[in-house]
Protein backbone atom coordinates (compact mmCIF):
# COMPACT_ATOMS: atom_id res chain seq x y z
CA UNK A 1 0.00 0.00 0.00
CA UNK A 2 1.13 3.48 -0.85
CA UNK A 3 2.57 4.96 2.03
CA UNK A 4 0.32 7.45 2.00
CA UNK A 5 -2.42 6.35 1.89
CA UNK A 6 -1.49 3.51 4.96
CA UNK A 7 -1.19 6.91 6.96
CA UNK A 8 -4.39 8.32 6.50
CA UNK A 9 -5.83 4.98 7.00
CA UNK A 10 -4.25 4.45 10.30
CA UNK A 11 -5.62 7.89 11.30
CA UNK A 12 -8.98 6.78 10.46
CA UNK A 13 -9.08 3.88 12.60
CA UNK A 14 -7.22 5.31 15.34
CA UNK A 15 -9.48 8.18 15.45
CA UNK A 16 -12.47 5.49 15.49
CA UNK A 17 -10.76 2.75 17.92
CA UNK A 18 -10.51 5.71 20.48
CA UNK A 19 -13.87 7.48 19.75
CA UNK A 20 -15.23 3.83 19.88
CA UNK A 21 -13.47 3.36 23.65
CA UNK A 22 -14.60 6.70 24.94
CA UNK A 23 -18.58 5.54 23.85
CA UNK A 24 -17.48 1.73 25.60
CA UNK A 25 -16.70 3.74 28.83
CA UNK A 26 -19.75 6.03 28.58
CA UNK A 27 -21.31 2.92 27.95
CA UNK A 28 -20.10 1.11 30.93
CA UNK A 29 -20.53 3.98 33.43
CA UNK A 30 -24.47 4.81 32.39
CA UNK A 31 -25.61 1.26 32.49
CA UNK A 32 -27.92 1.57 35.08
CA UNK A 33 -29.55 4.55 33.31
CA UNK A 34 -29.50 2.85 29.81
CA UNK A 35 -31.59 -0.33 31.11
CA UNK A 36 -35.53 0.33 30.76
CA UNK A 37 -36.32 -1.42 33.94
CA UNK A 38 -35.05 -3.21 36.96
CA UNK A 39 -35.60 -6.95 37.35
CA UNK A 40 -36.95 -8.51 40.66
CA UNK A 41 -33.44 -9.61 41.49
CA UNK A 42 -32.19 -5.50 41.37
CA UNK A 43 -35.04 -4.86 43.25
CA UNK A 44 -34.91 -7.74 45.86
CA UNK A 45 -31.21 -6.97 46.08
CA UNK A 46 -32.26 -3.27 47.07
CA UNK A 47 -30.50 -1.65 44.22
CA UNK A 48 -34.02 -0.12 43.11
CA UNK A 49 -34.96 3.35 45.31
CA UNK A 50 -38.45 3.31 47.20
CA UNK A 51 -41.16 5.70 46.55
CA UNK A 52 -39.28 7.05 43.38
CA UNK A 53 -40.39 6.60 39.93
CA UNK A 54 -38.80 3.68 38.18
CA UNK A 55 -39.78 0.61 35.96
CA UNK A 56 -39.94 -2.98 37.00
CA UNK A 57 -39.82 -5.86 34.40
CA UNK A 58 -40.36 -9.63 34.68
CA UNK A 59 -42.61 -12.52 33.68
CA UNK A 60 -46.52 -12.56 34.97
CA UNK A 61 -46.38 -15.52 37.19
CA UNK A 62 -48.91 -17.81 36.36
CA UNK A 63 -51.84 -18.09 38.52
CA UNK A 64 -50.82 -15.10 40.64
CA UNK A 65 -53.18 -12.29 39.34
CA UNK A 66 -55.45 -11.15 41.17
CA UNK A 67 -58.54 -8.69 40.51
CA UNK A 68 -60.71 -6.74 42.81
CA UNK A 69 -64.65 -7.70 42.23
CA UNK A 70 -65.40 -3.90 42.29
CA UNK A 71 -62.95 -1.89 41.10
CA UNK A 72 -60.17 -2.15 37.90
CA UNK A 73 -57.71 -2.58 40.49
CA UNK A 74 -55.48 -5.82 39.74
CA UNK A 75 -52.30 -7.73 41.23
CA UNK A 76 -49.91 -9.71 40.27
CA UNK A 77 -46.32 -10.77 41.10
CA UNK A 78 -43.94 -10.48 38.29
CA UNK A 79 -40.72 -12.84 38.50
CA UNK A 80 -37.30 -12.85 36.71
CA UNK A 81 -36.89 -16.59 37.53
CA UNK A 82 -34.87 -16.02 40.64
CA UNK A 83 -36.94 -13.46 42.47
CA UNK A 84 -40.68 -12.36 42.99
CA UNK A 85 -42.14 -8.40 42.83
CA UNK A 86 -45.69 -7.84 43.35
CA UNK A 87 -47.33 -5.05 41.85
CA UNK A 88 -50.71 -3.56 42.14
CA UNK A 89 -52.35 -1.68 39.31
CA UNK A 90 -55.26 0.20 38.48
CA UNK A 91 -56.27 0.50 35.09
CA UNK A 92 -56.62 -1.35 31.84
CA UNK A 93 -54.11 -3.68 31.35
CA UNK A 94 -52.45 -3.81 27.70
CA UNK A 95 -54.49 -6.39 25.22
CA UNK A 96 -51.21 -8.63 25.56
CA UNK A 97 -51.22 -8.86 29.56
CA UNK A 98 -51.71 -12.38 30.00
CA UNK A 99 -50.14 -14.67 32.54
CA UNK A 100 -46.70 -16.14 31.53
CA UNK A 101 -45.73 -12.85 29.62
CA UNK A 102 -43.19 -10.41 29.91
CA UNK A 103 -44.30 -6.97 31.06
CA UNK A 104 -43.11 -3.68 32.19
CA UNK A 105 -44.50 -1.68 34.36
CA UNK A 106 -43.66 2.00 35.66
CA UNK A 107 -44.60 3.24 39.34
CA UNK A 108 -42.67 2.86 42.75
CA UNK A 109 -42.03 0.40 45.43
CA UNK A 110 -43.93 1.45 48.80
CA UNK A 111 -43.05 0.70 51.97
CA UNK A 112 -44.31 -3.09 51.69
CA UNK A 113 -41.85 -3.72 48.63
CA UNK A 114 -45.37 -3.68 46.60
CA UNK A 115 -44.43 -2.08 43.38
CA UNK A 116 -47.56 0.62 42.64
CA UNK A 117 -47.76 0.84 39.04
CA UNK A 118 -49.23 3.61 36.83
CA UNK A 119 -48.78 2.25 33.85
CA UNK A 120 -47.96 -1.45 32.39
CA UNK A 121 -46.67 -2.39 29.13
CA UNK A 122 -46.65 -5.46 27.48
CA UNK A 123 -43.58 -6.69 26.18
CA UNK A 124 -43.43 -9.22 23.34
CA UNK A 125 -41.19 -11.96 23.01
CA UNK A 126 -39.44 -12.89 19.81
CA UNK A 127 -41.65 -16.02 18.69
CA UNK A 128 -43.77 -15.54 16.24
CA UNK A 129 -46.23 -18.07 15.42
CA UNK A 130 -49.73 -19.03 13.89
CA UNK A 131 -52.67 -20.18 16.78
CA UNK A 132 -52.87 -23.41 15.24
CA UNK A 133 -48.97 -24.22 15.88
CA UNK A 134 -49.26 -22.43 19.28
CA UNK A 135 -52.25 -24.84 20.51
CA UNK A 136 -50.64 -28.17 18.84
CA UNK A 137 -47.04 -26.82 20.75
CA UNK A 138 -49.42 -26.64 24.23
CA UNK A 139 -50.65 -29.87 23.61
CA UNK A 140 -47.61 -31.38 22.96
CA UNK A 141 -46.25 -30.00 26.20
CA UNK A 142 -49.51 -30.98 28.57
CA UNK A 143 -49.14 -34.80 26.74
CA UNK A 144 -45.19 -35.16 27.44
CA UNK A 145 -46.06 -33.81 31.16
CA UNK A 146 -48.76 -36.08 31.52
CA UNK A 147 -46.40 -38.99 30.44
CA UNK A 148 -43.58 -37.94 32.75
CA UNK A 149 -45.82 -36.82 35.49
CA UNK A 150 -44.26 -33.61 35.29
CA UNK A 151 -46.43 -30.59 35.49
CA UNK A 152 -43.65 -27.68 34.87
CA UNK A 153 -43.20 -28.41 31.30
CA UNK A 154 -46.62 -26.61 30.29
CA UNK A 155 -45.71 -22.85 29.76
CA UNK A 156 -45.25 -21.22 26.08
CA UNK A 157 -42.50 -22.46 23.73
CA UNK A 158 -39.99 -21.23 21.13
CA UNK A 159 -41.33 -22.12 18.24
CA UNK A 160 -39.69 -25.56 17.27
CA UNK A 161 -38.76 -27.59 20.04
CA UNK A 162 -36.58 -26.00 22.96
CA UNK A 163 -38.58 -24.80 25.77
CA UNK A 164 -38.53 -20.50 25.17
CA UNK A 165 -35.75 -18.21 26.19
CA UNK A 166 -37.09 -15.27 27.64
CA UNK A 167 -34.55 -12.62 28.01
CA UNK A 168 -34.45 -10.06 30.74
CA UNK A 169 -31.94 -8.30 32.21
CA UNK A 170 -29.58 -9.60 29.85
CA UNK A 171 -29.80 -12.83 31.03
CA UNK A 172 -31.61 -15.01 29.19
CA UNK A 173 -33.57 -17.91 31.63
CA UNK A 174 -35.51 -20.88 31.05
CA UNK A 175 -39.20 -20.30 31.64
CA UNK A 176 -40.03 -23.70 31.74
CA UNK A 177 -37.51 -24.73 34.68
CA UNK A 178 -38.18 -21.29 36.26
CA UNK A 179 -34.78 -20.84 36.40
CA UNK A 180 -31.76 -21.22 37.77
CA UNK B 1 -9.57 -13.27 -10.01
CA UNK B 2 -7.76 -10.62 -7.66
CA UNK B 3 -6.83 -8.75 -10.86
CA UNK B 4 -9.72 -8.70 -12.00
CA UNK B 5 -11.66 -7.35 -8.74
CA UNK B 6 -8.50 -4.87 -9.03
CA UNK B 7 -9.21 -3.80 -12.91
CA UNK B 8 -13.00 -3.90 -11.80
CA UNK B 9 -12.42 -1.10 -8.94
CA UNK B 10 -10.04 0.84 -11.03
CA UNK B 11 -12.88 0.97 -13.33
CA UNK B 12 -15.51 1.83 -10.60
CA UNK B 13 -13.45 4.98 -10.44
CA UNK B 14 -14.24 6.37 -13.30
CA UNK B 15 -17.47 7.90 -13.26
CA UNK B 16 -18.28 8.28 -16.90
CA UNK B 17 -17.62 4.53 -16.46
CA UNK B 18 -19.84 4.17 -14.02
CA UNK B 19 -22.76 6.34 -15.85
CA UNK B 20 -22.37 4.04 -19.17
CA UNK B 21 -23.04 0.48 -16.85
CA UNK B 22 -25.01 1.41 -14.61
CA UNK B 23 -28.07 1.70 -16.63
CA UNK B 24 -27.64 -1.56 -18.02
CA UNK B 25 -27.71 -2.78 -14.08
CA UNK B 26 -30.23 -0.95 -12.81
CA UNK B 27 -33.93 -2.50 -14.67
CA UNK B 28 -32.76 -6.10 -13.44
CA UNK B 29 -32.42 -4.66 -9.74
CA UNK B 30 -35.62 -3.32 -10.56
CA UNK B 31 -37.64 -6.10 -11.67
CA UNK B 32 -36.20 -9.06 -9.52
CA UNK B 33 -36.56 -6.18 -6.59
CA UNK B 34 -40.52 -5.91 -7.74
CA UNK B 35 -41.64 -9.44 -8.20
CA UNK B 36 -39.89 -10.12 -4.79
CA UNK B 37 -41.85 -7.05 -3.03
CA UNK B 38 -44.90 -8.42 -4.94
CA UNK B 39 -44.75 -11.69 -3.39
CA UNK B 40 -43.52 -10.67 -0.33
CA UNK B 41 -46.52 -8.26 0.15
CA UNK B 42 -49.61 -10.30 -1.02
CA UNK B 43 -47.98 -13.54 1.17
CA UNK B 44 -47.45 -11.37 3.87
CA UNK B 45 -50.54 -9.75 4.32
CA UNK B 46 -52.86 -11.67 2.52
CA UNK B 47 -51.74 -15.72 3.01
CA UNK B 48 -49.88 -15.89 6.08
CA UNK B 49 -51.66 -16.78 9.33
CA UNK B 50 -52.09 -14.45 12.01
CA UNK B 51 -49.79 -14.85 15.10
CA UNK B 52 -51.33 -17.01 18.10
CA UNK B 53 -50.49 -13.44 20.07
CA UNK B 54 -50.59 -10.55 18.26
CA UNK B 55 -53.63 -11.12 15.66
CA UNK B 56 -53.12 -8.98 12.28
CA UNK B 57 -50.71 -6.96 13.90
CA UNK B 58 -47.68 -8.41 13.44
CA UNK B 59 -47.89 -8.11 9.69
CA UNK B 60 -46.26 -4.82 10.23
CA UNK B 61 -42.92 -6.84 10.16
CA UNK B 62 -43.48 -7.18 6.21
CA UNK B 63 -42.14 -2.99 6.27
CA UNK B 64 -40.38 -2.70 10.03
CA UNK B 65 -37.57 -4.91 9.45
CA UNK B 66 -36.69 -4.36 6.15
CA UNK B 67 -36.56 -0.99 6.36
CA UNK B 68 -34.83 -1.18 9.81
CA UNK B 69 -32.29 -3.58 8.55
CA UNK B 70 -31.93 -1.81 5.63
CA UNK B 71 -31.10 1.97 7.51
CA UNK B 72 -28.16 0.23 8.99
CA UNK B 73 -26.84 -1.64 5.95
CA UNK B 74 -26.84 1.46 4.47
CA UNK B 75 -25.23 3.61 7.38
CA UNK B 76 -22.27 0.75 6.84
CA UNK B 77 -22.13 0.99 2.95
CA UNK B 78 -22.03 4.93 3.45
CA UNK B 79 -19.45 4.69 5.98
CA UNK B 80 -16.92 2.32 4.20
CA UNK B 81 -17.35 4.55 0.63
CA UNK B 82 -16.31 7.28 3.02
CA UNK B 83 -13.42 5.72 4.26
CA UNK B 84 -12.75 4.42 0.70
CA UNK B 85 -13.12 8.29 -0.54
CA UNK B 86 -11.05 9.56 2.14
CA UNK B 87 -8.22 6.74 1.93
CA UNK B 88 -7.67 6.37 -1.77
CA UNK B 89 -9.18 9.32 -2.50
CA UNK B 90 -11.77 7.91 -5.08
CA UNK B 91 -14.13 10.67 -6.34
CA UNK B 92 -16.93 8.11 -7.30
CA UNK B 93 -16.55 6.64 -3.13
CA UNK B 94 -17.70 9.91 -2.52
CA UNK B 95 -20.66 10.29 -4.54
CA UNK B 96 -21.93 6.90 -3.30
CA UNK B 97 -21.98 7.89 0.46
CA UNK B 98 -23.02 11.35 -0.42
CA UNK B 99 -26.05 10.02 -2.34
CA UNK B 100 -27.16 7.01 0.32
CA UNK B 101 -27.76 9.44 3.44
CA UNK B 102 -31.18 10.87 2.31
CA UNK B 103 -31.99 6.82 1.47
CA UNK B 104 -31.29 5.57 4.63
CA UNK B 105 -32.41 8.83 6.62
CA UNK B 106 -35.77 7.51 5.11
CA UNK B 107 -35.04 4.34 6.08
CA UNK B 108 -34.37 5.25 9.30
CA UNK B 109 -37.91 7.22 9.60
CA UNK B 110 -39.49 4.02 8.52
CA UNK B 111 -38.55 1.69 10.92
CA UNK B 112 -39.16 4.48 13.70
CA UNK B 113 -42.75 5.28 12.38
CA UNK B 114 -44.10 1.57 11.57
CA UNK B 115 -42.44 0.70 14.88
CA UNK B 116 -44.89 3.09 17.01
CA UNK B 117 -47.74 2.01 14.95
CA UNK B 118 -46.62 -1.50 16.19
CA UNK B 119 -45.68 -0.33 19.27
CA UNK B 120 -48.91 1.56 20.76
CA UNK B 121 -51.59 -1.66 20.06
CA UNK B 122 -48.73 -4.54 20.91
CA UNK B 123 -46.84 -2.53 23.90
CA UNK B 124 -49.40 0.06 24.70
CA UNK B 125 -46.91 3.14 24.01
CA UNK B 126 -45.95 4.40 20.51
CA UNK B 127 -42.73 5.23 22.04
CA UNK B 128 -40.28 4.70 24.87
CA UNK B 129 -36.64 5.60 26.09
CA UNK B 130 -35.32 1.71 25.64
CA UNK B 131 -31.90 1.39 24.72
CA UNK B 132 -33.05 -0.53 21.07
CA UNK B 133 -35.48 2.77 20.11
CA UNK B 134 -33.07 5.79 21.47
CA UNK B 135 -30.24 4.33 19.23
CA UNK B 136 -32.29 4.26 16.36
CA UNK B 137 -33.13 7.74 17.02
CA UNK B 138 -29.63 8.19 17.44
CA UNK B 139 -28.81 6.31 13.53
CA UNK B 140 -31.64 8.88 12.19
CA UNK B 141 -29.88 11.89 13.54
CA UNK B 142 -26.40 10.67 12.55
CA UNK B 143 -27.85 10.75 8.74
CA UNK B 144 -29.06 14.14 9.22
CA UNK B 145 -25.71 15.28 10.55
CA UNK B 146 -24.23 13.76 6.90
CA UNK B 147 -26.79 15.47 4.61
CA UNK B 148 -26.30 18.73 6.95
CA UNK B 149 -22.49 18.99 6.34
CA UNK B 150 -22.54 17.78 2.63
CA UNK B 151 -25.37 21.16 1.99
CA UNK B 152 -23.87 23.38 4.77
CA UNK B 153 -20.25 22.93 3.05
CA UNK B 154 -19.93 24.90 0.02
CA UNK B 155 -16.61 23.54 -1.10
CA UNK B 156 -17.26 20.11 -2.45
CA UNK B 157 -13.63 18.20 -1.19
CA UNK B 158 -14.46 19.70 2.36
CA UNK B 159 -18.17 18.97 2.37
CA UNK B 160 -16.58 15.57 1.32
CA UNK B 161 -13.73 14.84 4.05
CA UNK B 162 -16.16 16.17 6.98
CA UNK B 163 -19.64 14.24 5.77
CA UNK B 164 -17.19 10.79 5.78
CA UNK B 165 -15.53 11.28 9.00
CA UNK B 166 -18.74 11.60 10.47
CA UNK B 167 -20.08 8.85 8.84
CA UNK B 168 -16.65 6.50 9.94
CA UNK B 169 -17.28 7.74 13.28
CA UNK B 170 -20.73 7.22 13.54
CA UNK B 171 -20.77 3.08 12.83
CA UNK B 172 -19.72 2.51 16.34
CA UNK B 173 -24.16 3.20 16.80
CA UNK B 174 -24.10 -0.11 14.61
CA UNK B 175 -23.16 -2.79 17.24
CA UNK B 176 -25.02 -0.34 19.95
CA UNK B 177 -28.30 -0.91 18.00
CA UNK B 178 -27.78 -4.45 17.23
CA UNK B 179 -26.58 -5.30 20.67
CA UNK B 180 -28.85 -3.02 22.51
CA UNK B 181 -31.33 -6.35 23.39
CA UNK B 182 -28.83 -7.93 24.61
CA UNK B 183 -26.94 -6.03 26.68
CA UNK B 184 -29.59 -3.78 28.65
CA UNK B 185 -33.31 -3.94 29.42
CA UNK B 186 -35.16 -3.44 26.91
CA UNK B 187 -38.89 -3.18 25.89
CA UNK B 188 -37.93 -3.94 22.57
CA UNK B 189 -37.30 -7.58 22.18
CA UNK B 190 -34.56 -9.44 20.95
CA UNK B 191 -33.74 -10.91 17.18
CA UNK B 192 -36.29 -13.11 15.29
CA UNK B 193 -34.06 -13.51 12.60
CA UNK B 194 -29.87 -14.08 13.00
CA UNK B 195 -27.43 -15.61 11.09
CA UNK B 196 -27.14 -17.80 13.23
CA UNK B 197 -29.49 -19.50 14.80
CA UNK B 198 -33.03 -21.11 13.32
CA UNK B 199 -35.74 -17.85 13.01
CA UNK B 200 -37.57 -18.26 15.68
CA UNK B 201 -40.52 -17.66 13.59
CA UNK B 202 -43.21 -20.15 11.16
CA UNK B 203 -41.74 -20.86 8.16
CA UNK B 204 -44.96 -19.73 6.30
CA UNK B 205 -44.75 -16.49 7.81
CA UNK B 206 -40.96 -16.05 7.51
CA UNK B 207 -40.80 -16.60 3.89
CA UNK B 208 -42.34 -13.66 2.61
CA UNK B 209 -40.18 -11.56 5.21
CA UNK B 210 -37.36 -12.93 3.25
CA UNK B 211 -39.18 -11.53 0.13
CA UNK B 212 -40.02 -8.15 1.06
CA UNK B 213 -35.96 -7.64 2.95
CA UNK B 214 -34.73 -8.80 0.10
CA UNK B 215 -37.20 -6.74 -2.56
CA UNK B 216 -36.44 -3.56 -0.35
CA UNK B 217 -32.42 -4.59 -0.68
CA UNK B 218 -33.15 -4.71 -4.56
CA UNK B 219 -35.27 -1.19 -4.88
CA UNK B 220 -32.48 0.56 -2.84
CA UNK B 221 -29.89 -0.45 -5.49
CA UNK B 222 -31.93 1.29 -8.25
CA UNK B 223 -32.66 3.98 -5.78
CA UNK B 224 -28.82 4.12 -5.64
CA UNK B 225 -27.85 3.66 -8.89
CA UNK B 226 -30.27 6.52 -9.72
CA UNK B 227 -28.79 9.26 -7.63
CA UNK B 228 -25.45 7.93 -8.06
CA UNK B 229 -26.02 9.24 -11.94
CA UNK B 230 -27.43 12.42 -11.20
CA UNK B 231 -24.87 13.35 -8.81
CA UNK B 232 -22.09 11.94 -11.40
CA UNK B 233 -23.79 13.70 -14.08
CA UNK B 234 -23.90 17.10 -11.36
CA UNK B 235 -20.26 16.89 -10.42
CA UNK B 236 -18.88 16.36 -14.03
CA UNK B 237 -21.06 19.05 -15.85
CA UNK B 238 -17.52 20.36 -16.62
CA UNK B 239 -16.59 17.10 -18.87
CA UNK B 240 -16.89 16.76 -22.48
CA UNK B 241 -18.86 14.14 -22.30
CA UNK B 242 -21.51 15.28 -19.76
CA UNK B 243 -21.83 18.38 -22.23
CA UNK B 244 -22.36 15.45 -25.09
CA UNK B 245 -24.60 13.50 -23.05
CA UNK B 246 -26.89 16.46 -21.94
CA UNK B 247 -26.92 17.78 -25.16
CA UNK B 248 -28.22 14.50 -26.87
CA UNK B 249 -30.26 13.65 -24.14
CA UNK B 250 -32.27 17.22 -24.37
CA UNK B 251 -33.59 19.40 -26.49
CA UNK B 252 -32.98 22.52 -24.50
CA UNK B 253 -29.67 23.82 -22.79
CA UNK B 254 -29.30 23.55 -18.88
CA UNK B 255 -29.68 26.38 -17.29
CA UNK B 256 -26.20 26.87 -14.95
CA UNK B 257 -28.24 28.52 -12.17
CA UNK B 258 -30.34 25.41 -11.42
CA UNK B 259 -29.08 22.66 -8.96
CA UNK B 260 -31.55 20.51 -11.69
CA UNK B 261 -32.23 16.51 -11.77
CA UNK B 262 -31.27 15.69 -8.10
Amino acid sequence: MHPQRKQRLIIILFMLSGIGVAVALLMTALEENINLFYTPKDIAAGKAPKHQSIRAGGMVVEGSVKRDQTSLVVQFDVSDGAENVTIEYDGILPDLFREGQGIVALGALNDDGIFVASEVLAKHDENYMPPEVKDALDKAHQDKAYKDGDASTTSGSEYGKKPANYNLGGQSYNADKGGE
Amino acid sequence: MWEALKRFYHRMGSPKWFFDISIKWSPWFLWIGSALMAVGVAWGLAFAPADYLQGNSFRIIYIHVPSALLSQSAYIMMAIAGLVGLVWKMKMAFVVSKVIAPIGATMAVMALLTGAIWGKPTWGTWWVWDARLTSMLVLLFLYFGVIALHNAIENEDMANKAASILAIVGTINIPIIKYSVEWWNTLHQPATITLTKKPTMAPEMFIPLVCTILGFYCWFAVWVIARTRNEVLWRERRTKWVKRYVSEHMQMTPSPASKGGR
